[in-house]
């Protein structure tokens, strides 16, 4: 039976560990992202939450342990074959084709082989909420509408599971609000959905599923609710003051 | 045995050379992040600078030592460091290397307006070459001196990056000089330190070596590309482990000693010439081979430069047809002592079109593209027996295009530097191995090319011969200009500014490479048949290393990104050594000049001469200069 079969995830990562030298930057990770889920994962500075990015998308090696993709053992793929199986990132500090304007940016992904579709660059450009001129050098942006280029160029490969690391900063209130409202509409798209997040209002409200990562080592999974209320989470991350309203879905 | 004992002996010796000069690299590239491609010339002209001191002026040893390695070594260090490498710090590999690049030709110019080459000179090794035997093989002082003095490098820097401040912190500087200097310690300080220690080791390097050089006397290329071979050991110590470098050094010298006693005997009679100098390239290639694959890493770093606008087909055509205009009008007019330098300045430009695909668009460095000159030249020599054919420059394309694939086969995993070095390794081993050989190649490396021509249009006239040319340049740059603006364009685009997303979103690089290779070398191929056509032959000196980074850095310093600094750049590499003739004793370093002029200006303008706004809304010379989009301003750079 596959990996797939046995859990149902689009994505596991089993027993993942790193080490950078003589420090551990990842300690036996378990973790599963479910297909029509949005799954959080927080965690303080320096947690190693864009390290596990780069093991699930092939930019890093693990020492230890597994990374599949739906049935498939995809440890020694290296990043590309990753995308080609769905899988599709955004990065902490922007990786955008700086030359190209945002149309470009988003056409380059839509002409590989396994993206695209019916889907066009201004289509995903308005869907994910980009109001500047879409010929407009990206590298020229504010942050904030440049990571929504960079979603839109994700998008553009037609994922089945799309991993975002910090994806609302430079973003204002109104655009990450609706930026959640775009990512669980993604999830009932049937994909799934990996958010790395620092603002804690949108990943309690928009998450099924979160886990929470300190020194490397996961120290909790559960819902919103289980994390908000999970005491070494709060000790840990969250500071003894929860946020008390339970956001609506 | 005493055979044996004899080469390891001169194994040893040659390593220890290779050791200093190696460390000397590695010190500069871990404090800076710099690799310095002019540190076989720093070698070079602090020779020189001794030899003038103790030969010319007969001042005694010691003072020259004095004077050379604690007074000419800092200042040249201070001014290297003040006027060019400061504002390189996390600079692109391009960028960085051209500065290098230009500061080679600036120490080979200054050089050769210093020291007249057609003066023999020569060093006498230290102690008057007196003699000891050992194991009953006989070795000089000199030969013993430079052992123990590299064997001092080797213990002195180990001590002191390890116990003393300054040290550890040249070891910390490159990890993040920000973080370094809320230790108090300042990274400029710490990265002038760096290039001293090079500079010294260069230096050092140098003075040890050109007593070596008893047939040919000091000679500023050789000397150069002698210590280039440290290139080896450094890439065996991957740059960064001292102690690794030094083993690199001394494998290497002896390895090249032991093949040129026990290779079988046809092969060391076929490279008898060649072995000292064909062993290094070939030892750095298989080095860099050897390294681990690079981890694609996000670099985190956006483009910011406005890049040229790219014309639509229309107004590229009639670019083209106003250039070609202006090209008849320049060959109806200018005199015939200089039409063939124009014309093979056009030829260069087709060479300079290959660097902008592959450098410009895709951003793999390559300082090959004048081997491939050669080879185009070479199959069109062979195929239409000195004269030229269409079929000639048909397989010249395709013999081309299947090199620049196989070269960029094994170097697949090759990024940024390695690359270049690796592309510079093989120019190096074809020259040396081909280029030169007269197995290959007799009558001293000549050989003849005819021009080609259409039917009913004769070619034969210098004239008509240029205006040829320029038309193929301008059909050339039409293609690089749709290449660009195609998908496929958009693709290496956006390989050269983000490797990693490139890979995250499912896109071979690995394919995209050989690609640009291979296309870029048939351009080049291209180009050799038409260079050649000029003077209708090509001779080994035309694509030797040295003609290869001219080329790169002037193209580089006229803007790598467009068609224009192409032309710009092979019509500057095929006139100023015209020009110098006309100029007075100091002409002969005029491409140092000017490529010292260059990478001054491309510390402010990255992009080159042509993409200068200035340049752009008041030089605009039809069918020349490319328009640039309005600059946007720039809000925010993540």
């Amino acid at each position: 039976m596959s990996l797939r079969e046995q859990t149902g995830a689009r994505l596991n990562l089993e027993g993942i560990s790193v080490n950078f030298g003589g420090v551990a930057a990842l300690t036996n990770i378990h973790l599963e992202v479910f297909d029509g889920q949005v799954t959080g994962l927080i965690g303080p500075n320096g947690a190693g939450k864009t390290t596990m990015f780069n093991v699930i998308s092939g930019l890093q090696k693990p020492d230890r342990g597994s990374v599949a993709l739906g049935d498939k053992n995809v440890t020694r793929f290296g990043p590309a074959r990753r995308a080609r199986l769905g899988l599709a990132r955004t990065f902490q500090r922007l990786e955008l084709f700086g030359s190209l304007s945002s149309r470009e940016n988003v056409e380059v992904a839509l002409e590989t082989k396994h993206g695209g579709g019916d889907l066009t660059a201004e289509g995903l450009l308005h869907r994910v909420g980009v109001t500047s001129d879409a010929d407009r050098q990206v590298s020229t942006l504010p942050t904030g509408e440049a990571r929504l280029v960079e979603l839109a160029r994700a998008l553009a490969i037609n994922p089945k599971l799309i991993c975002l690391d910090e994806p609302c900063s430079g973003l204002d209130d109104s655009e990450t609000r609706l930026l959640g409202e775009l990512l669980r509409e993604l999830a009932s798209e049937g994909r799934g959905v990996l958010i790395v997040e620092h603002d804690m209002d949108l990943v309690l409200r928009i998450c099924d599923r979160i886990y929470v990562l300190d020194f490397g080592e996961i120290i909790a999974v559960g819902t919103p609710d289980e994390i908000r209320n999970d005491p070494v989470v709060q000790s840990a991350y969250l500071g003894t003051v929860a946020p008390e309203e339970s956001a609506d879905r | 045995m005493e055979t044996f004992l004899t080469y390891t002996v001169l194994g040893i010796v040659a390593g220890a050379i290779y050791a200093i000069t190696a460390t000397g690299l590695v010190v500069t590239y871990t404090t800076t992040g710099v690799f310095n491609f002019a540190h076989g010339a720093v070698a070079m002209f602090c020779a020189f600078s001794y030899w003038q001191l103790n030969q010319q002026w007969g001042w005694p040893v010691w003072l020259c030592l004095l004077i050379v390695l604690f007074g000419e070594v800092p200042l040249l260090a201070l001014y290297v460091e003040e006027v060019y490498m400061k504002r390189l710090f996390g600079a692109s590999v391009v960028r960085s290397l051209m500065v290098t690049l230009g500061l080679l030709l600036i120490l080979v110019g200054g050089a050769q307006a210093l020291w007249n080459g057609t003066v023999q000179r020569s060093l006498p090794g230290y102690f008057s070459n007196d003699t000891v035997t050992i194991f009953q093989v006989v070795i000089n002082y000199h030969q013993i001196i430079t052992v123990v003095i590299a064997v001092l490098v080797a213990v002195g820097l180990r001590v002191y990056f390890r116990r003393f401040r300054s040290g550890i912190a040249m070891r910390a500087v490159v990890d993040d000089p920000e973080l370094l200097s809320l230790s108090g310690s300042s990274p400029r300080n710490t990265s002038r330190l760096g290039w001293f220690i090079g500079f010294f080791l260069a230096a050092l390097a140098g003075i040890l070596i050109a007593p070596q050089l008893s047939v040919s006397g000091l000679d500023v290329n050789l000397l150069t590309l002698l210590v280039v071979n440290g290139y080896a050991a450094a890439i065996l110590g991957r740059l960064r482990n001292l102690p690794w470098t030094f083993a690199g050094g001394m494998i290497l010298g002896l390895s090249e000693n032991y093949a040129a006693g026990y290779l079988p005997g046809h092969i060391s009679a076929n490279l008898a010439n060649q072995i000292g100098l064909l062993f290094p390239v070939v030892f750095l290639f298989v080095a860099l081979l050897l390294l681990p694959s690079a981890r694609l890493r996000a670099i985190g770093r956006m483009v910011v430069a406005v890049p040229p606008k790219i014309p639509n087909l229309l107004q590229s055509v009639r670019s083209a047809a106003v250039f070609i205009v202006i090209m008849w009008i320049v060959a109806m007019v200018i005199s015939s002592s200089i039409i063939g330098s124009v014309t093979q300045g056009l030829a260069l430009g087709v060479v300079g079109l290959s660097l902008v695909l592959l450098i410009g668009y895709a951003g793999y460095v390559s300082l090959c593209q004048l081997t491939f000159m050669g080879i185009g030249a070479y199959v069109m020599s062979q195929v239409a027996h000195g004269g030229a054919t269409w079929w000639g420059l048909i397989l010249a394309v395709v013999v081309c295009g299947a090199v620049g694939a196989l070269v960029a086969l094994p170097t697949l995993r090759l990024q940024g530097l390695y690359l270049a070095l690796a592309t510079l390794a093989f120019a190096q081993a074809a020259y040396y191995g081909f280029f030169t050989n007269i197995s290959y190649i007799p009558e001293g490396g000549a050989m003849a090319v005819g021009r080609l021509s259409i039917p009913g249009i004769s070619t034969s006239g210098d004239k008509a011969y240029l205006v040829f040319v320029a038309v193929v340049f301008a059909l050339c740059a039409i293609g690089i200009l749709a290449i660009r603006r195609s998908r496929w364009g958009r693709k290496l685009v956006a390989l050269n500014d983000s490797p990693a997303a490139f890979a995250t979103l499912g896109m071979n690089a690995a394919i995209s490479k050989m690609i640009v290779f291979a296309v870029a070398a048939a351009i080049a191929g291209v180009g050799g048949v038409l260079y050649a056509g000029q003077p209708l032959a090509i001779s080994a000196n035309d694509v030797q290393m040295f003609a290869s980074l001219e080329i790169v850095l002037f193209v580089t310093i006229f803007g790598i990104r467009t068609v224009s600094g192409a032309l710009l750049g092979g019509l500057a590499a095929a006139l100023l050594p015209l020009a110098s003739s006309h100029l007075p004793w100091w002409g002969v370093g005029i491409t140092g000049i000017v490529a010292g002029a260059g990478i001054s200006l491309m510390a402010a303008h990255p992009d080159g001469v042509v993409p200068i706004p200035w340049i752009n809304e008041h030089l605009r010379i039809p069918g020349l200069a490319i328009p640039l989009k309005k600059k946007e301003s720039i809000d925010v750079v993540a």
